[in-house]
């Protein structure tokens, strides 16, 4: 069978996706990152082709996420994009008239805003994290509860506590303060994400007009606590598609097969053997060329260099290419 | 006397030769490192924005290297940079500096101030010399401004960024040790020809107006090299704020030829009547004028808590619905990581691209059978 791959290495997790010659879903996997993303995606990639015993082919490859260039640097990537086209790809794709996009990740957030399935505005959280997933997950662990139970327990409250959005460090000194008080547990998740919604409408979506059809996305949209506390904020009706954890994913894949497609070539896709057989490692060493002294990092498949970069000036970046790095100091 | 000043982007080419020019001996500050933010933001008030800071850690530097004067523009209004030299006089003194500062004010109303005030940096030149200094001075702020502009317009247009890159870096090199008219002109004209004899690719290019605070739009480690970022990324970049304009309208009143101050200006009349201080007015005027002449976004760009930039922002947000054009702002400070720069840079720019390429074509494919 012939398919595109899509892949989303995050901070958070690393999701893989199949999609078809029509564009269906044909498998997904949603892995943890743990700060390895190499390792993620030589299990992503392992997963993704076990099981089932179909016989697939990858015509393309598109990679997305803050891993994005480390991830075309393992599989061959034909198309490396940012997450904010991706994920607005797919949502267009699945909901043709979507107007407004809420996306939540582990450590960042965005609104992203379409027209006719074409973003014509985004903002992406700068400052503080308090709008994010990592932010629920530390808070869910302190009140000892699994993130996965979050959003049901929630649910439950009706009387929800009044927690302060602003700063993530107020926000859990005031949760604390909530909890001692004797406040119910399912009004405490309630109220907090009452208050990661406060601070997303405040922080990222401040100055954009939110129209209906709005969709949310990203790994927080599993949480139904939350999809109630938008809905009850905008007085609109909040669409989470089905596959909502791998929809950067699935945009990187759609980006891959209609690039491959238009411009009628091969696949750069670098095949199974290069991702599961190498030995990967990366290496980071400060640069002496100037005073900058740039972080540079190298990853290395068994022992040949495939990829520099981290340096401001591209003389390592570049240098692969050239062959000539007789000038380059190390310290 | 061994003089230095403050970096800003390339015009230290120009003030580099002025100086010389009126026989000081000149110590230019060293290029802007890691190093040289990491001793401004130790030595700086948190809260100053990032000219300050970086204008702290080049004295720094610079003094280091033997320099004994500084010279610093002063200024007026209601930005904070009026202030900043007697600020960073004192943090130098309280360090224990021992050196000289020489303040130059933008004159009120008479030109013929700032010319006295250049006259009193260099007792022992005559004239004519330090006429001869000024306008030697500016031929090189010219060419450096025509190899800018150069590099705007062919790295987004060229296959090869890199040569690209290369041949505007030596040519700025080539300017900087010139010593005659004749010579610099030799050097535009070898730039642009190298320039011609890279490949194109033929693809569309995306227009973006780069416009805000002045510093932050010149100095390049003060923006992560938007420029070259851009123009890796296809895009044409016009900048709002060239040096030698910014001469013209503020400190000559335009007698150089040709200005475009009061149009943008008046561009600005319907979102911002009054002049808030910094480049506020420019930005919300210039952001106008861009979305008329058919720029396809804007990008405005600042230091973190840079006032003027934050009134002309929330303005922005009418300007970018009334005159139809996307527009993003971005705050640079010492700790802004690029990635989060690049990604909303390529958002950006991918976001333009699709628009102006599909608008309205696009067939949905089918996802979820």
């Amino acid at each position: 069978m012939i398919c595109y791959l899509g892949v989303d290495i995050g901070s958070v997790s690393s999701n893989f996706v199949l999609i078809d010659q029509t564009g269906k879903l044909k498998k997904k996997v949603y892995i943890r990152t743990q700060g390895n993303p190499v390792k993620a995606i030589k299990e992503g990639y392992l997963m993704l082709k076990e099981g089932e015993g179909i016989e697939f082919e990858i015509r393309g490859v598109g990679t997305t996420g803050s891993g994005r260039h480390l991830a075309s640097i393992l599989l061959g990537a034909d198309v490396v994009k940012n997450e904010i086209t991706a994920h607005a790809v797919a949502a267009s794709c699945l909901y043709p008239e979507v107007k407004t996009i809420i996306e939540i990740g582990g450590q960042d957030s965005k609104i992203i805003i379409l027209d006719r399935g074409i973003v014509t505005d985004f903002a992406m959280n700068t400052v503080c994290a308090a709008g994010t997933g990592s932010f629920l997950d530390q808070q869910a662990a302190r009140l000892n509860i699994p993130i996965e139970e979050f959003g049901r327990k929630a649910v439950l409250s009706s009387q929800p506590v009044r927690i302060a959005g602003r700063c993530g460090v107020f926000a859990e000194s005031d949760m604390i303060h909530k909890q001692q008080m004797g406040y119910p547990v399912e009004d405490i998740l309630m109220g907090l994400c009452e208050a990661l919604v406060r601070n997303y409408m405040n922080n990222v979506a401040k100055g954009k007009r939110i129209e209906e059809l709005v969709v949310f996305q990203g790994g927080v949209a599993a949480n139904i606590g939350l999809r109630k506390a938008f809905e009850n904020f905008l007085e609109m009706k909040i669409n989470v598609p089905e596959h909502y954890n791998v929809m950067g994913a699935i945009g990187a894949a759609v980006l891959a097969k209609e690039y491959i497609e238009q411009k009628r070539i091969k696949t750069a896709f670098k095949g199974e053997e290069f991702i599961l057989e190498g030995e990967f490692v990366s290496k980071s060493f400060e640069c002496g060329g100037c005073p900058n002294l740039c972080e540079v990092v190298c990853i290395k498949r068994d022992d040949k260099p495939l990829a520099y970069w981290g340096d401001r000036c591209r003389r390592w970046e570049t240098s692969l290419n050239k062959g000539d790095r007789r000038n380059l100091k190390v310290v | 006397m061994k003089v230095t000043f403050p970096a800003m982007g390339n015009t230290r080419i120009a003030i580099k030769a002025l100086l010389e020019g009126l026989r000081l001996e000149v110590i230019p500050p060293p290029p802007i490192t890691k190093k040289t933010i990491e001793l401004g933001v130790k030595y700086s008030p948190e809260f100053a924005c990032m000219p300050l800071k970086i204008n702290v850690g080049n004295f720094i530097e610079a003094i280091e290297k033997g320099a004994d004067t500084i010279v610093m523009a002063g200024g007026w209004g209601p930005c904070r940079f009026g202030y900043y030299a007697q600020v960073e006089r004192e943090i130098l003194k309280d360090l224990g500096y021992d050196f000289k500062m020489v303040i130059l004010e933008a004159p009120d109303f008479k030109l013929s101030e700032l010319f006295t005030q250049i006259r009193d940096l260099a007792e022992n030149v005559s004239f004519l010399e330090a006429l001869k200094a000024v306008k030697f001075a500016w031929d090189k702020l010219k060419a450096v401004e025509v190899m800018e502009k150069d590099l705007e317009y062919y790295l987004p247009r060229v296959k090869e960024k890199d040569k690209a890159e290369s041949i505007y870096d030596y040519a700025l090199e080539s300017i900087d040790k010139a010593y005659s008219k004749k010579k610099i002109d030799n050097i535009l004209a070898e730039a642009r020809n190298a320039f011609c004899n890279l490949d194109f690719h033929g693809e569309n290019i995306l227009k973006i107006g780069l416009l805000g605070e002045i510093y932050t739009i010149l100095e390049p480690a003060a923006n992560y090299d938007i420029v070259r970022h851009l123009g890796r990324l296809n895009a044409e970049v016009c900048r709002a704020v060239y040096t030698s304009s910014w001469i013209n309208d503020h400190l000559l009143g335009g007698i150089l030829g040709k200005s475009n101050h009061k149009h943008i200006v008046q561009c600005a009349h319907a979102y911002l009547g009054s002049w808030v201080g910094g480049h506020g007015q420019e930005t919300v005027g210039c952001a106008v004028d861009f979305a008329r002449r058919g720029y396809d976004g804007i990008i405005q760009i600042g230091p973190l808590t840079c006032m003027p930039e934050i009134v002309a922002q929330s303005v922005l947000n009418r300007v970018k619905g009334e005159e139809n054009i996307p527009c993003i702002t971005l705050y640079f400070d010492e700790h802004a990581g690029t990635a989060g720069i690049s990604t909303r840079l390529e958002a950006f720019v991918d976001m333009l691209g699709r628009k102006k390429e599909r608008e309205g074509t696009k067939v949905p494919v089918e996802i979820f059978g």
